[in-house]
């Protein structure tokens, strides 16, 4: 990183003075058939030069819209109106060819999603120097810009720079293309860097590398940064500042520490309290916020959050409260009329969320009391195999490969137990899941469901199992028939399997309360669902033939946090009243530590570490275990600074073409310290699971505790 | 990559060659030239019959006229056709013709196409798009003959109210004509414009449709907003990241219109009495002569199908996410 100050000479510029952007009283509204939607209702913000401004709030607050709208690159539909300055200079009235000047070169933007971001038909290299071609014109030449995109490559951390440069987008991986994107926009030194959601593609380890790229650049540069995310763990250690969003407004804004250790808007505080906390063992109440956002189109007087707040009183719905100081500092400002009565309370974060939202403990259910090995095993793999051909050619194909998407994996699952499996995208977390809903005979190994050995079964017992055994999908839309009313969806189950009428009449408005819908929405469809909303009637149906085994496959991750909470305490109240067992894939650590007894992380087909969940995470033994835990921002400031992140370098190898030995042993940190002789041992053999205290396992030769939370 | 070229390029080869094999022996089978010849009045002498059936081959199976057929061709010799002259004499006249004409109509079409396309697409919902929209309807809803036959009128009106023939449209040059190169070559434009803007017109049409679509599909992605923030302006967005990467679905399209054009492109010919390949087609079946019927059919299967080899190394050079 020696060449960046190089790279960025910033002394000719004057020393900056003012924010460098202030927006004031931001409306941003567009046409839609049901009326106008007003995306952005009066927003003001500042940021001052050099300084790192987070932006947070649910799906359709307006996030995206407002920071656009800086840019001036919202559609023609949309009317603006109010004032953004962007170093004193209004910006709103500029047309396209005065902005085009400024995007890119004094303010810049990187998006959500890297894999679509970059243009397919040219090489990354030309890309990044074409932003700089397109504002420095004559003063530099095509082969100046082309060494320096090779330069800004190199910083933001892509091996190889000089040939990585003239590969194409499609052979990126997405880290890798974000990171393109980041070099992109600091080509130009700017002065400020909006990004919208710039790791919530990625996967966690990758997401730590970018956000470590993100701030180099912006120390390299030193501009002002907006960052915009849903995920309050990401800002904690990165934003000085903090800006809460809803439904178009900000409700809070103020010092990071600050907010998240004072929250003052009942809305701040739902939403720290709904997230589940990696670092916290013993078992924490989530809080869901009930309800959802409201529609922008017809937004009633009042407070906009009353309809899903607990301290909602009448004086709420009379007008909507202003942004305004909280303890008499306008360092810290809330709107909310109760503010004052939030900071007379004994209690403070979490645990205020906690009293406030009426939030409790799932009980457990009796069954967890018996000891483990005295319950009955539902589901076993052992050396379970799944091998994919890699071909070649259209219409002769060959083979000319094996991706080895699932290599060897063993675990059990015992009555009332919810296993959760954790891995990057790409190690064969949704292989595995889909070989065991396939109940046939493994391509090697052995998968037993409920005492039954999947290679014994027929048509008819094959059937049998599977009332026993029922899947909840990741996209609740995408899992639903759309054309069929709720009702015949939650009952298809029951008459795929012969129940008769009357059952399936009586068992439908049964489900629906128990996932805690109401009755009278069976006749409706499910477009007319909110997300969470869906995400219960997959429930409902998945429980419809009073299974024994759930298999949830990322079952909460296209939700928003405030909703998250209320489908997982739901999912845990249903485990202890039906005494379910749920295998639980997620990518999201923290919500397996919330909700899995046991846990298994996954490398690349294999598993890696396995064991009680407060053991893996307490005293994790594997160094990908200790890298992915390490890579999670927790949603604490002062914690998430002192916190030293150990970065896994690189992208997952490819399936089709695993390291020998170790599989992470590419990528694994500890291998890199470790002697000549050792590391040919990584190299050569390949680690076997070993025992590392009661039920925990790690498949390491030099496995040691470190701890990484 | 050559290597792919390559092998599509001898799979085209052998798919030409079954196709025209197929023309031959249908062409053989449903035709009966010496029904004709004994249909005469007075009826010819039995031993001009023999011969005759012995010059056509008619004596042999059919797989076996085919080789001789094609052996023949191999060696640049297309055979005979009905009436005893040799196909190559004429071949070379009425490729150059056929060219002529579409080679131009296609390259206008294709360019106002896709100009027509992207504006209507960036300019969605405004009256530029449905008037755009209404064109394209209204061509490509018209049978070839009757747009060929209105615009004929039109021209001819056109040179009414000048009260000189500026557009001609019988033939491709005026019979007899002479004069210095220049002269000639203004005949010739002459006799170009009202057939060309016919194969054009439907074309500009076709291909405007697609294009469109699939501009539209690009106005909306992530990449065309990426290269705005970095500075572009919208304009420049457009045309450098936005059309480039939405030419690449029409690659195939540019390519197959083409050879199809060919065919589809009988009516034309035979409107403005040009006489190009697809006016032998029907000449050719209309006198049962199935050597001209096989020339024809190889002819296009030539063209559709070096078409779509055309088509696979536009498309290898267009989108650089194609490894082959
Ligand atoms: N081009 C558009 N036309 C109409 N409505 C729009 C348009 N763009 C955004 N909206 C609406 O504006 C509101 C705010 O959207 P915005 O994208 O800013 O939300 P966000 O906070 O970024 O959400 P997310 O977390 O999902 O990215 C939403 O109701 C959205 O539907
Ligand atoms: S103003 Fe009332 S409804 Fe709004 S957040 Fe405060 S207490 Fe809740
Ligand atoms: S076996 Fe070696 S390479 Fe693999 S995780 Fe352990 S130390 Fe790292
Ligand atoms: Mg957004």
């Amino acid at each position: 990183m020696s060449s960046a100050e190089l790279l960025f000479d910033s002394a000719d510029r004057p020393a900056p003075t003012g924010p460098v952007l202030e927006v004031h009283d931001l409306a941003v509204s567009f046409p839609s058939e049901s009326g106008r939607v007003r995306a952005v209702r009066g927003l003001s913000y500042q940021v001052a030069p050099g300084e790192v401004l987070g932006i947070v709030g649910e799906s359709g607050s307006g996030k995206s819209v407002s920071s656009l709208a800086v840019m001036g690159l919202l559609p023609p539909q949309a009317r603006i109106t109010g004032s953004i300055k962007f170093q004193g200079r209004e910006l709103i009235g500029l047309n396209d060819g005065e902005l085009s000047k400024i995007r890119g070169k004094r303010v810049s933007m990187v998006f959500q999603d890297p894999l679509s971001a970059l243009t397919p038909v040219y090489t990354v290299g030309d890309q990044i120097a074409e932003a700089l071609l397109v504002h420095r014109g004559a003063k530099i030449s095509k082969q100046a810009a082309a060494k320096r995109a090779v330069e800004l490559l190199d910083l933001v951390g892509i091996p190889n720079a000089v040939e990585r440069a003239k590969a194409f987008p499609h052979e990126f991986s997405g880290g890798m293309r974000q990171r393109a994107v980041i070099a992109m926009a600091i080509a130009n030194d700017p002065d400020l860097i909006i990004a919208d959601e710039p790791t919530t593609a990625l996967d966690v380890t990758v997401q730590a590398q970018v956000l470590e790229v993100l701030k180099t650049a912006q120390e390299v540069t030193g501009a002002g940064i907006v960052i915009i995310t849903h995920d309050l763990g990401v800002v904690a250690g990165f934003a000085d500042r903090l800006m809460v969003m809803y439904a178009g407004k900000a409700v809070e804004t103020g010092q990071v520490d600050e907010i998240y250790a004072r929250p003052r808007m009942p809305y701040t505080l739902g939403l720290l309290g709904s997230i589940p906390r990696l670092d916290v063992g013993e078992k924490q109440p989530l809080v869901p916020i009930v309800g959802q956002p409201p529609s922008l189109t017809e937004l009633p007087p009042g407070c906009p959050f009353a309809p899903r707040c607990p301290m909602e009183v009448d004086a709420c719905r009379t007008a909507e409260p202003e942004l305004v100081d909280v303890d008499g500092s306008a360092e810290h400002r809330a709107a909310c009329i109760r503010t004052d009565e939030l900071a007379a309370s004994d209690t403070e974060g979490a645990e205020a969320a906690v009293e406030i939202f009426g939030a409790e403990v799932v009980e457990e259910a009796p069954i967890a009391k018996v000891p483990r090995e005295e319950r009955k095993i539902v589901l076993q793999l052992s050396g379970l195999v799944k091998h994919y051909p890699v071909t070649k050619g259209v219409v002769l194909k060959r083979r000319v490969g094996t991706v080895h998407a699932v290599d060897g994996i063993s675990f059990d699952i015992r009555e009332g137990e919810t296993l959760g499996v954790v891995g990057e995208s790409g190690c064969g977390k949704t292989t595995t899941l889909m070989e065991i809903l396939n109940l046939q005979k493994p391509m090697g190994g052995t998968l037993s469901v409920l005492g039954q050995d999947a290679a014994d079964l027929n048509a008819k017992s094959r059937k049998a199992i599977r009332r026993d055994l029922q899947v909840v999908f990741q996209d609740p839309m995408a899992a639903l028939d759309p054309r069929l009313p709720i009702f015949d969806v939650i009952a298809e189950p029951m008459q795929v399997h012969d129940l008769d009428k009357e059952h399936i009449a009586n068992r439908v408005p049964e489900l629906l309360d128990l996932v805690g819908l109401r009755r009278e929405h069976a006749s409706r469809y499910p477009a007319e669902f909110s997300g969470g909303q869906r995400q219960r009637i997959g429930i409902a149906r998945a429980l419809a033939l009073n299974p024994k085994l759930l298999v949830l496959d990322e079952p909460v991750s296209a939700l928003d946090v405030s909703i998250q909470a209320g489908v997982i305490n739901l999912l845990e109240e249903l485990k202890a009243k039906l005494g379910l067992s749920y295998l639980f894939v997620a990518h999201d650590l923290s919500v397996v530590r919330h909700i899995a007894d046991r846990v298994a992380v996954m490398y690349l087909g294999k598993i890696v570490e396995i064991g009680q969940v407060d053991e893996v995470f307490d005293a994790p033994r594997h160094p990908y275990t200790q890298a992915l835990l390490s890579a999670i921002p927790i949603p604490d400031p002062v914690k998430e600074r002192q916190r030293e992140r150990i970065l896994v370098t690189g992208d997952l190898p490819s399936p089709a073409n695993p390291p020998s030995g170790c599989r992470f042993r590419t990528r694994c940190f500890l291998h890199a310290t470790l002697s000549e002789d050792k590391q040919r041992t990584c190299v050569e053999v390949e680690p076997p699971r070993q025992e590392q205290g009661e039920d925990h396992e790690a498949a390491c030769h030099f496995a040691q505790i470190r701890q990484v939370l | 990559m050559t290597g792919f070229l390559l092998r599509r390029l001898v799979n085209y080869v052998v798919l030409a060659f079954v196709a025209t094999f197929l023309a031959f022996s249908l062409a053989s089978i449903t035709f009966d030239p010496i029904g004709v010849l004994q249909q005469r009045n007075p009826p010819p002498p039995a031993a001009t019959i023999d011969a005759k059936r012995h010059d056509l081959h008619l004596d042999q199976p059919i797989p076996q006229r085919f080789f001789t057929w094609m052996g023949g061709v191999v060696q640049g010799d297309f055979g005979r056709t009905i009436a005893d002259r040799p196909i190559t004499d004429e071949l070379g006249r009425r490729v150059g013709v056929s060219l002529r004409l579409f080679l131009l109509g296609i390259t206008i079409g294709i360019l106002f196409g896709v100009l027509l396309g992207v504006v209507s697409a960036i300019r969605q919902y405004k009256f530029s798009d449905y008037f755009a929209t209404l064109f394209s309807f209204v061509v490509l809803s018209t049978p070839v003959f009757v747009l060929g036959t209105v615009l004929k009128l039109g021209a001819q009106n056109l040179n009414n109210s000048i009260g000189d023939n500026v557009l001609l449209f019988t033939g491709e040059t005026t019979p007899g004509f002479e004069g210095s190169w220049i002269a000639s070559l203004l005949d010739r434009v002459q006799h170009l414009i009202v057939p060309t803007l016919t194969i054009a017109l439907g074309q500009i049409a076709y291909y405007s449709r697609y294009q469109r679509s699939s501009m539209l599909d690009v106005l909306g992605s992530d990449f065309l907003r990426t290269a705005q923030a970095k500075g572009l302006t919208r304009r420049k967005a457009l045309f450098k990241h936005g059309l480039r990467t939405a030419l690449i679905p029409m690659a195939t399209l540019f390519a197959f219109g083409f050879g199809l054009l060919v065919v589809g492109g009988t009516f034309t010919e035979r409107l403005f009495s040009w006489f190009g390949m697809g006016d032998w087609l029907i000449t050719g079946i209309s006198t049962q002569d199935t050597n001209v019927t096989a020339t024809v059919t190889l002819f296009v299967a030539v063209c559709v199908l070096f078409s779509g080899w055309l088509a696979d190394v536009l498309y290898a050079a267009l989108d650089p996410r194609i490894r082959i």
